[in-house]
């Protein structure tokens, strides 16, 4: 079974050297997709020996992961795992949601943050992740923990229907909608996360009641689509 | 004749010739000029007789009859702006599509060539 670790990065110079390296210890192949940095994210990563996908221009995280997933779906991959350039993902900790997907217990597993020392978010964050996690139920039926966990893993069939369709910005939570709906079994696995080493969320507070709003909307509008037809491609 | 009616006229009837102006030099899709071309007529129309404007604006309830031209007016960019919408989705749909297509045909152009260098070095 072919595993390829995805690094989606935009400006992550700062971080991708440690990230590549906390890497080495993952048996599996490992692509950077660089989405149209500005900084030297590309030639670090080729630096370091690690495949890169280069976007000419910025499309935003969605594009980003979906661009590793049809990397992975055009190269025969069986699955996929989205891994931060951020370094707040361990790669200690693949091998939890990768086994899921192994078994065939789960199409799309979501690793549920914790910290050594408890997973801290800002109250803006909680309400955001209830009333997603409310949404979410409402929509699909699905119990979801932690909806904007971006750690995940992809089986076959999600590196399928996700090369087909994936949003542009913020797509952790409407992509459980949209794997719910298609059929897809979600399965969430605790995690152990890093504290992020440098640079900011990007997410700060002003942006987040648009962030809110325009997930809410999409998950919704996400909830009236057809379904997709994917299993034939 | 009105001086109104002049006016409205030829305004009506100079956004009609821009618009075929532009299709004709290429500027303009034939697509989107469309509902320029449609807003422009019944704009024509409805500035050569002052009794079609009435008697419509009437009978939808519109007391002042040349504010129905307005209430079309902001019907017609409403629209418009709607279709503008569309195009500019399905461009951003393509730029994606593309830019990752792009990314990708570059990275199996390097690894072919680094492939084929390892084989004529073997060689």
């Amino acid at each position: 079974m072919k595993a390829l670790v995805i690094v989606p990065a935009y400006n992550e110079e700062a971080n991708l050297p440690f990230v590549l390296d906390d890497l080495r210890q993952f048996s599996g192949d490992v692509l950077v997709v660089n989405d149209g940095s500005k900084d030297a994210t590309e030639e670090i990563a080729r630096q370091l020996g690690v495949a890169c996908v280069s976007h000419p221009c910025n499309l935003g995280i969605g594009g980003t992961v979906q661009t590793g997933l049809l990397y992975a779906l055009r190269n025969g991959y069986h699955y996929a795992i989205q891994f931060d350039g951020d370094g707040q993902h361990r790669a200690d900790q693949i091998e939890k949601i990768v086994a899921q997907v192994e078994r065939g217990a789960a199409d799309l597993v979501i690793g549920v943050r914790t910290l050594p020392e408890g997973y801290k978010c800002g109250i803006f964050r909680k309400m955001g992740s209830v009333l997603f996690c409310f949404l979410i139920r409402f929509l699909t039926g699905e119990r979801v923990a932690d909806p904007t966990a971006g750690f995940r893993c992809y089986g076959p069939a999600a590196i399928k229907l996700f090369s087909l369709s994936y949003p542009d910005d913020y797509p952790e939570v409407e992509s459980i909608v949209t794997a719910s709906r298609n059929g897809l079994t979600i399965v969430e696995v605790p995690v152990v996360m890093r504290q992020r080493q440098s640079g900011h969320s990007s997410i700060n507070r002003r942006k987040s009641a648009y962030y809110m709003l325009k997930v809410s909307l999409a998950m919704c509008v996400e909830a009236m689509r057809k379904k997709i037809t994917w299993k034939e491609v | 004749m009105d001086i109104t009616r002049v006016v409205s006229i030829l305004l009506s009837s100079s956004i009609f010739i821009l618009v075929i102006w532009l299709i004709r030099e290429g500027r303009l899709r034939e697509k989107y000029s469309l509902l320029w071309l449609c807003t422009s007529i019944v704009i024509i129309g409805l500035s050569v007789s002052r009794h079609v404007l009435e008697t419509v604006a009437i009978a939808v309830g519109i007391y002042y009859p040349p504010s129905l031209l307005f209430l079309l007016g902001l019907l017609f960019l409403l629209l418009v702006n709607i279709g503008y919408g569309t195009s500019i989705s399905r461009l951003s749909e393509s730029n994606h599509k593309l830019t990752q297509e792009i990314a990708l045909l570059k990275k199996a152009l390097e690894d072919t060539d680094k492939k084929r260098r390892e084989t004529d070095t073997k060689a």
